[in-house]
């Protein structure tokens, strides 16, 4: 019942353009496959036009080319969402801030979580990442 | 990794950006936004249906079915929108036939216009100046550095893609695959056959075809 591929989301070109290998998606850690899920799956069920998310996409990517290089495109992507739901109200930033201490504390704790765990390369530095 | 997790669930602690997703999930799930199972039906249809394999269930069609192959080669945009793969807008997709005497392989002099819906985004190499300058002047020794030496009676053919027009060639289909389903034949199919710097490759290439 999902909707085909959208033509809009899949040629995106430019800074935007989604990473590829031979043509197909390529995510690096399994978060990054549902972050992508996530903001194409509002788009689907209308909570905003995929331009809109483009936009904030390409500005957000423009800052952190700026402000901090060394992040990834789907760090870029999640930041360009999170800040489109917080604008929107749909989420507040105390909520999602709290959630992620829950996770990260291991307080709360869901089975979405890939069976094939590997550890991903943690070498990006943002606040609150440090749990010891 | 102090931090044991009640459940044992995970061994070793995610990433900042990792948590975040999962947070950002979990509290549009809970307000009724998104289904955690819509977003793993769009992450597959993503993952599997863009990219080159929309050209090969093209061109595996074609071969199999003489009609969609006119049509596909008198009107390619809509033979190729009638599969469900749907380009840009302006954009015409126009299908190159290779045949034993002629030899079609696709450009863009300008940038890197491509016939993404078929083909997903282009290789870096089709981007490259050299490929871009060097394919127009001399094809025949590009297509020998790519595997493929072509006969002095084969005639090449180079087109230049456009914002307007978008090229894919049509290869030949491999002897010996009479036997082959439409699937079994896709998989024979490849970018750069579609292009036209390749072959399609052999039945004994691939394991597991046609036996």
């Amino acid at each position: 019942m999902t909707s085909p591929v959208s033509p809009e989301i899949g040629s995106m070109d430019g800074a935007a353009a989604l990473p590829r290998s031979n043509g197909e998606l390529v995510f690096e850690a399994p978060w990054e496959g549902r972050a992508f899920g996530l903001a194409v799956a509002l788009n689907e069920q209308g909570m905003y036009q995929w331009r809109e998310f483009q936009q904030l996409l390409v500005e957000r990517i423009a800052e952190a080319e700026q402000a901090d290089p060394s992040s990834t495109y789907y760090e870029r992507w999640l930041a360009a969402l999170e800040r489109l739901l917080l604008e929107r109200g749909v989420v507040t930033p105390d909520d999602l801030d709290q959630r992620t201490e829950e996770y990260r504390t291991g307080q709360r704790s869901d089975d979405w979580v890939p069976h094939d765990h590997d550890d991903h390369d943690h070498d990006h530095h943002h606040d609150g990442e440090h749990s010891n | 990794m102090s931090q044991p997790h009640p459940n044992g669930h995970h061994p070793e602690p995610e990433s900042y950006p990792a948590l975040r997703a999962r947070a950002l999930e979990s509290l549009l799930v809970e307000k009724g936004l998104v289904a955690s199972d819509v977003i793993d039906a769009v992450v597959s249809t993503y993952e599997s249906d863009i990219g080159p394999m929309n050209g090969a269930k093209v061109v595996a069609r074609a071969w199999t079915e003489p009609e969609f192959r006119q049509q596909l080669l008198e009107d390619g945009t809509e033979a190729i929108a009638g599969m469900g793969f749907v380009g840009r807008q302006g954009a015409e997709i126009v299908v190159l036939e290779n045949t034993p005497q002629v030899h079609n392989v696709v450009v863009c002099t300008l940038c890197s216009c491509y016939p993404w819906p078929v083909l997903g985004l282009p290789p870096t190499w089709y981007k490259s100046a050299a490929y871009r300058s060097r394919v127009v002047i001399e094809p025949r020794t590009v297509l020998r550095e790519f595997g493929l030496d072509l006969a002095p009676s084969v005639e090449v053919r180079v087109w230049d893609s456009t914002a307007e027009v978008r090229y894919m060639v049509l290869p030949e289909r491999p002897a010996g695959t009479e036997h082959l389903s439409e699937e079994e034949l896709a998989s024979l199919i490849t970018r750069d056959c579609m292009i036209g710097v390749s072959q399609p490759l052999s039945p004994a290439a691939v394991s597991g075809v046609g036996r």
